[in-house]
């Protein structure tokens, strides 16, 4: 044990604190709490987009054995506002591994925090539901003093933040072989994992700015029009829900991921809630409702779409229903139209990190696009 | 869908007896099994020859045959029972192996009865190695290179195409019997020679070296939906090229990234599908190269394992409650997980803790026997730990093995960098002890990895681990902080107290002042997402604690820890006994052990589950977590074996309860002096004895006493070292071992009585009456460690005078202890020349016994429970009104039991590649037991020996090589065996003596004289050419002969039953007699019982 470690404290909303080691950089963080149950991909998870503005607390003791590379990156830096760790990696040891998790949590600029009890943190957030959090080191500040500046920071529940980390211009991803679709996929936070799911099925992708108008879209004479997911509250997305019932209207096929997923579920009518402590990790089993098959599928929401399981729903766009369902609390995880073509699941068939059991849905658009363009010929 | 109504009966195959990569894992899986089945409705038969389990007790079916597990008897049984589908994936390799052979002979559709779980295509191609390599590739995995060999001509032809050095895996065997790794052709000769043989289809692999890869194991389930979870990821500290049962291991896997993890996951899931495992559980083996990546897929058992049981304690899921669920029709979703009630099996355990599992091995019982660690497995049992990081989890599963030098200590005498570099390339036990020295020396991660190929992950924790020690050793006080480190690095105490020269009681004190003790954590299969309704418990030196309020007094059970040679489940099946009776009796049960393969880890057999180390230190923060949470009545010590009864004095000097039998009358009946002088005073009689501090005293004593003597130093237990002596020469060796090993301990020296007969006895006592619940006559003389001897219950040979005075002793040593509760004695019983039979006390254990299960099986009454109830103040006349004993008198057996034991001969080889030497002795060296029942003293024998070896020859030729002084007592089963029409081979001494008293043999040339002119075999190649079925050799002494020794190792080799002792021979041949012409005669143990009513 070298360096001597400072001290640091993990301060909630309610008044709790914990205390621990200063760990990456020092100084002040802010953001909603949230715990992350998945055994691997902190790499995925850190540069995930939708951890925006959240202080991610990992479940799992020891993190950063395997290290960072290049090509594991969900995008091109660090989204999280602070990291919960209990045991950081001394060492690397992966072949893949280009640098160390601390490292890049420096050169980020992430306040870490570390050898705090995150179990006990987790059971706390799970029976009082996400909060505001801070992280402070070296701050110098009572621990009243640090409550109150915890409890100043904006919450997530009406948080738009889609122009934080939505790209400024397009650019084009590839397809893999022969080219057989277009899409525009409007990032609100995209994963890289997303895109390139989909060039590997011959879709050269075109990720645009979330502001990206239907006159735009159109212009591009895609196959098919990809949600993305992202931070946020989905109710503060009016535009994009306007823009959205534009692409139904217009019976462009369309597919929808997480934060895609709520909005699509705005978009025809249903309201969306916050989760008392949301879904996060990559172990959660979801049902197919339609074939009665589990998939085990990683989960990052904080929000969930409202909506009726035992019955079809009638919307403008024709007849549709739940399609997919968590099966440890019953939230609705999928949506699908009867007469549109248009799906939208609130988990990650795309993984990184997580399991790959709901692929098939890529498949599933890519069959939407052909029927489209068949029934259009 | 539910469950599938058209299944109204099932049997279940249990695995058989303890052996080396076999272990009670399966009485784990095998009782959720019948729990299951029969919450459901369903008719449960069950087949175990195993006594010692839980699942033959009778109440876990409708209908238990303890019988061999063979296909003929389980016909029988199907004929019988009808039962509507047989369940075989829960019984290990000897389940599946039954349910081949069941399915070759054609029985299954002859008797119209189907296979749930894995039906017989996809066992092929899980267990088949060709098929298995189609189907990895057919998926786009990859496999090892591989030559599948059938003659030995082809292993070198293979191995010559691969490169040495190649890996031998023998096709159908389990915990890697009979493979290993050759680096030349010799090697390939020796190894593969005896994998062709110990394959039931002379069948082996020889596959590209991969030692030294990272080594991953995935637990998979399906249901017949379709749908898979994976249930656990186990990472092998050590890297490829010791088998996995031999290696630490730790989950959840640590060394991958997420991409690489999910590879492994999608191949998991694409090889269940392909090879088709209908539902169930079954795990895949994995090898990644660290320089490169690159993943191999070494094998896969399409059945619950032990790494199943493993995976179930460390995640919290259990594997065989709900593989059983899945296989009578309910699908994963269906199924609620246990620990959350909210949330379906159909899910993923996530861990925020870590696991690490040490293996325990008992090479001490083998000084002869290669100590490297190969692909063959040699553990006899393993410790599982729990920990919020890796060194507090790591540290904890070190104590836990409870074997001296196995946790880490600093103690740099005597050993150089150099010198630990060097060892450490060749795995044995001791690996991870000297890597972690050779750092604290200051080798570097670099070197140790050249050396090992351990994962410089965990080598940068092991530093860290030496880097706290070495703050300590180098800090003048102990700063709170730096203890607090320490702690939650998983140092102990006792560590800390050699650290800093202070003592043990000091550093308790300190950590008791600041208040520094573990909090208690919960294992709750999804990281704290849900909320837990089951207290199964792991310490930890972190900030929160978990462990609930109670309001019912408890009490406390203390387990037996790692299985290993004299401590096995049999110590497991009293301790669940106990949690079972006390829960009925109105207690809160709350069970401390660390051995995950047993039943008493089970979550559901206790209220609260602590998952522990049996240390002192461990068990009292236990305790004092649970004072807080609720009254504590007591702790039950006496239940689990010598680990608990050795914690007993130290608990109640720190202020504990112990409940039953007290630590001071514990120490009476270990201490010589005090234990004498009870004897003395209740006029019972003890071999003489002595005891000498140099040889010329020994020899003295020795002549005073007179030869033979059993020698022994004097601190051990367990038989450890023991020798029987019958000369100075043997005497002086004898001598010369001991003081190397006990310097400056005496030796204890006891008149041996030759030609004894041994009785064993079981009794239960409250303070006023005894109940002797058995007697049982050893079938082996006196000499024979009374753990490796068979024996018969009831016992044969005593007469109503010897069995009122076998019951006033044990009566008069019960009281003069202080038992409260179990006690097991034994006897000598000595014919003197005026016929008159006199008894002589060998030892009394105020304790439960090895055969406490035995006993509880063959009269049918359930002895810990009764023990562990007279231990809270029950008295046994309580007991007999509430049925649990019988209203009047003591122990009675129906029909004739005989239990045997099972040694693994072989699983060890010498370092030349040779076996073993097989001869019994006073040094127990079994693994497990079997029990054969029946209505004859010969049918049970033979059923005991069927279900431990392998069945007696009814016709053909056996092989007689007989010491002199066990010639006389030969002649007359040699005759009857000659009058049965058996053909007799026989050395030249025997065959004269044969010949002198009118018995034809055939001389065979003895294996030093070597073949003659004519070809003419000798003893050794009528052995390996299959020519007898049957061997006898009576060694004399333990000196090993050649010739004897190479017989003995050539029948363990080519599976043809040895028996070794005079009284063998007797009752074998007597089994013989009895059976020839007809099959064996089955019965439940609930018919059996149902007589005695």
């Amino acid at each position: 044990m070298g360096e001597q470690l400072s001290k640091a404290f993990l301060v909630l909303d309610d008044g709790t604190i914990f205390e621990g080691e200063s760990w990456a950089c020092e100084g002040e963080t802010f953001g909603e709490a949230v715990f992350s149950t998945g055994m691997t991909g902190y790499q995925e998870t850190l540069t995930d987009p939708s951890y925006h503005k959240q202080v991610v607390v990992m479940t799992a003791p020891h993190i950063g054995n395997t290290g960072m590379n290049t090509t594991d990156e969900e995008s091109k830096k660090i989204w999280v506002s602070g990291f919960v760790v209990r045991n950081p990696s001394p060492v690397v040891s992966n072949w893949r591994s280009e640098r160390t998790l601390e490292d890049d949590l420096k050169s980020n600029g992430v306040v870490g925090i570390r050898g705090v009890d995150t179990r006990a943190i987790t059971r706390h957030l799970r029976d009082l539901g996400a909060m505001r959090v801070g992280i402070f080191s070296n701050s110098g500040l009572t621990r009243e003093e640090m409550v109150i500046k915890v409890r100043k920071t904006p919450a997530m529940t009406g948080a738009f933040l889609s122009d934080d980390v939505s790209t400024d211009n397009t650019y084009v991803v590839p397809a893999i072989g022969e080219k057989k679709f277009t899409v525009v996929a409007l990032d609100m936070g995209i994963k890289g994992a997303t895109p390139r799911a989909m060039s590997q099925r011959g879709i050269e992708v075109h990720v645009v700015p979330s502001r990206t108008t239907f006159e735009q879209i159109v212009a591009l004479n895609p196959d098919g029009v990809f949600l993305s997911n992202g931070p946020g509250d989905p109710a503060t997305m009016t535009e994009m829900i306007l823009l959205v019932r534009k692409i139904l209207s217009a019976r462009i096929p369309l597919f929808g991921i997480c934060f895609g997923h709520q909005i699509m579920g705005r978009a025809l009518g249903f309201e969306t809630y916050k989760l008392p402590f949301g879904h996060r990790g990559i172990n959660q089993p979801v049902k197919n409702l339609k074939s009665g098959r589990i998939e085990i599928t990683a989960h990052n929401h904080g929000f969930a779409v409202a909506a009726p399981v035992e019955v079809n729903f009638n919307t403008i766009y024709g007849a549709g229903f739940v399609s997919h369902l968590c099966l440890n609390d019953g939230v609705v995880e999928g949506l699908e139209l009867l007469e549109a073509p248009a799906f939208s699941v609130q988990y990650h068939p795309e993984a990184a990190a997580g399991p790959h059991d709901a692929s098939y849905l890529f498949d599933k658009f890519l069959d939407l696009m052909k029927d489209a363009k068949v029934a259009n010929a | 869908m539910p469950k599938d109504s058209s299944i109204e009966s099932v049997l279940v195959i249990g695995s058989g007896p303890i052996v080396i990569g076999q272990a009670c894992e399966f009485d784990y899986s095998g009782t959720q099994a019948c729990r299951v089945l029969r919450s459901e409705g369903i008719r449960v038969i069950l087949i175990n020859s195993n006594p010692a389990t839980i699942m033959t007790d009778p109440e876990f079916a409708d209908a238990t045959y303890i019988e061999p597990i063979t296909p003929e008897i389980i016909e029988q049984i199907i004929i019988k029972e009808k039962p509507t589908a047989i369940l075989a994936t829960l019984g290990g390799q000897t389940a599946l192996n039954a349910a081949m052979q069941l399915y070759e002979r054609g029985s299954l559709e002859r008797l119209g009865v189907k296979l749930i779980g894995a039906d017989i295509p996809a066992i092929k191609r899980g267990e088949d190695r060709e098929t298995f390599k189609e189907i990895v590739e057919k998926i786009g995995g990859s496999s090892a290179k591989s030559v599948i060999c059938h003659t030995m001509a082809e292993c070198i032809a293979g191995a010559e195409f691969l490169n040495y050095p190649v890996v031998v895996r023998p096709s159908f065997t389990m915990g890697g019997l009979g493979s290993g790794i050759a680096y030349n052709q010799s090697d390939i000769e020796l190894i593969a020679g005896a994998g062709l043989r110990h394959s039931p289809t002379t069948e082996v692999l020889l596959e590209e070296s991969i030692i030294g890869w990272k080594e991953f194991e995935l637990e998979v389930m399906r249901d017949h939906k379709d749908n898979v979870v994976i249930v656990c990821s186990i990472e092998n500290i050590d890297p490829m090229g010791v088998h996995t049962g031999d290696s630490i291991t730790v989950a959840p896997a640590l060394t991958l990234t997420d991409v690489e993890y999910q590879k492994l996951r999608n191949l998991s899931i694409d090889i269940i599908r392909e090879v088709g495992v209908a539902t169930g559980g079954c795990n895949i083996q994995f090898a990644i190269n660290p320089s490169d990546g690159r993943i191999i897929v070494i094998e896969m058992n399409p059945r619950v394992s032990r790494s199943s049981a493993l995976a179930s304690k460390a995640t919290g899921f259990p594997i065989a409650k709900i593989a059983t669920k899945l296989a009578i029709g309910y699908t994963l979703d269906e199924i609620q997980n246990d620990i959350t009630k909210v949330t379906p099996a159909s899910f993923e355990p996530t861990l925020d803790y870590i696991v690490v599992k040490v293996p325990r091995f008992a090479f001490e019982k083998f000084p002869e026997a290669d100590t490297r660690l190969t692909t063959t497995m040699k553990s006899v049992g393993e410790a599982m730990a729990i920990g919020r990081s890796f060194a507090e989890a790591l540290q904890k599963a070190l104590r836990s093995v409870e074997k001296k030098g196995t946790s880490f200590h600093w103690n740099t005498r005597g050993v150089t960098k150099e010198y630990l570099l060097a060892a450490m390339a060749i795995p044995t036990e001791h690996r991870l002890q000297q890597v972690q020295l050779a750092l604290y020396l200051g080798a570097t991660i670099e070197e140790v990895y050249a050396a090992t190929k351990v994962d410089t992950w965990f080598l940068s924790q092991i530093v860290e681990i030496n880097s706290i020690a070495k703050q300590i050793t180098q800090s003048t006080d102990l700063s709170e902080e730096l203890l607090r480190l320490a702690k939650s690095n998983g140092f102990s105490d006792s560590q800390i107290a050699d650290l800093t020269g202070k003592s043990l009681a000091e550093i308790s004190a300190i950590r008791t002042r600041i208040g520094l003790r573990p909090v208690y954590k919960t294992v709750d299969t999804c990281a704290a997402e849900f909320e837990a309704h089951t207290p199964y418990y792991y310490s930890s030196y972190d900030l929160e604690s978990e462990v609930i309020p109670r309001t019912k007094p408890a009490v406390i059970i203390l387990g037996s820890g790692p299985n290993r040679i004299g401590q096995g489940v049999e110590f497991d099946y009293s301790c669940v006994h106990a949690a079972f009776a006390l829960k009925a009796a109105g207690f809160e049960t709350i069970m401390i052990n660390c051995n995950p393969e047993t039943v008493s880890t089970d979550y559901d057999t206790s209220d609260r589950l602590y998952f522990e180390p049996l240390t002192l230190e461990d068990v009292l923060e236990v305790i004092y977590a649970e004072e807080q949470a609720g009254p504590v009545v007591g702790v039950v010590a006496q239940l689990g074996g010598q680990t608990p009864l050795g914690l007993a004095r130290g608990l109640q000097d720190a202020g504990v309860k112990i409940l039953g039998t007290s630590p001071d009358a514990i120490d009476l009946a270990e201490d010589r002096g005090q234990f004498g002088e009870l004897l003395r005073v209740n006029s019972l009689d003890a071999p003489t004895f002595g005891m000498a501090d140099t040889f010329e005293e020994a020899l003295k004593i020795a002549h005073e006493i007179t030869y033979p003597v059993l020698v022994r130093p004097s601190f051990v237990l367990g038989g450890r070292g023991m020798e029987i002596v019958y000369d100075d020469e043997s005497l002086a060796d004898f001598i010369k071992k001991a003081t190397e090993i006990t310097p400056n301990h005496p030796v204890l020296i006891d008149k041996f009585l030759d030609d004894a007969v041994e009785i064993d006895v079981d009794a239960l006592f409250d303070g006023e009456e005894l109940y002797l619940a058995g007697v049982m006559e050893h079938i082996e003389e006196a000499g024979v460690h009374s753990g490796d001897s068979a024996c018969v219950l009831p016992s044969f040979s005593i007469g109503s005078a010897l069995a009122r005075e076998i019951r006033i002793a044990t009566e008069k040593l019960a009281r003069g202890i202080g038992v409260r509760g179990l006690i097991n004695i034994q006897f000598a019983v000595v014919a003197n020349a005026t016929a008159q039979e006199k008894l002589y006390v060998l030892e009394a254990n105020p304790r439960a016994s090895r055969t406490v299960p035995f006993v509880s099986k063959a009269t049918g009454n359930p002895l810990a429970k009764c023990a562990a109830l007279i231990a809270t103040g029950i008295k046994i006349s309580e007991l007999r009104a509430k049925n649990l004993l019988p209203k009047s008198g003591d122990g009675v057996a129906n029909g004739i039991s005989v239990k045997e034991a099972v040694l693994p001969w072989n699983r060890f080889r010498r370092n030349d590649g040779t076996g073993v030497d097989s001869i019994l002795g006073p040094e127990m060296r079994s693994t497990g037991e079997v029990m054969g029942i029946a209505g004859t003293f010969g049918e049970a024998y033979a059923k005991s020996q069927t279900a431990a070896f392998g069945a007696l020859p009814m016709a053909g030729s056996v092989f007689l090589s007989l010491s002199e002084r066990d010639k006389k007592a030969s002649l007359y089963p040699a005759q009857i065996l000659s009058g049965l029409g058996f053909k007799l081979f026989t050395t030249q001494g025997t065959h004269d003596f044969l010949k002198q008293n009118g018995v034809d043999s055939e001389l065979v040339r003895k294996h030093s004289q070597g073949r003659g002119p004519g070809g003419e075999f000798t003893a050794v190649d009528l052995i390996t050419e299959g020519v007898v079925g049957l061997v006898i050799n009576t060694p004399l002494g333990r000196g090993t002969r050649m010739d004897g020794w190479m017989i003995r190792t050539a029948a363990i080799q080519r599976g043809v039953p040895c028996i070794t002792t005079i009284a063998g021979f007797k009752a074998a041949v007597a089994g013989i007699s009895e059976l020839q012409g007809k099959s064996f005669s089955i019965r439940s143990i609930q018919d059996w019982l149902a007589i005695v009513e």
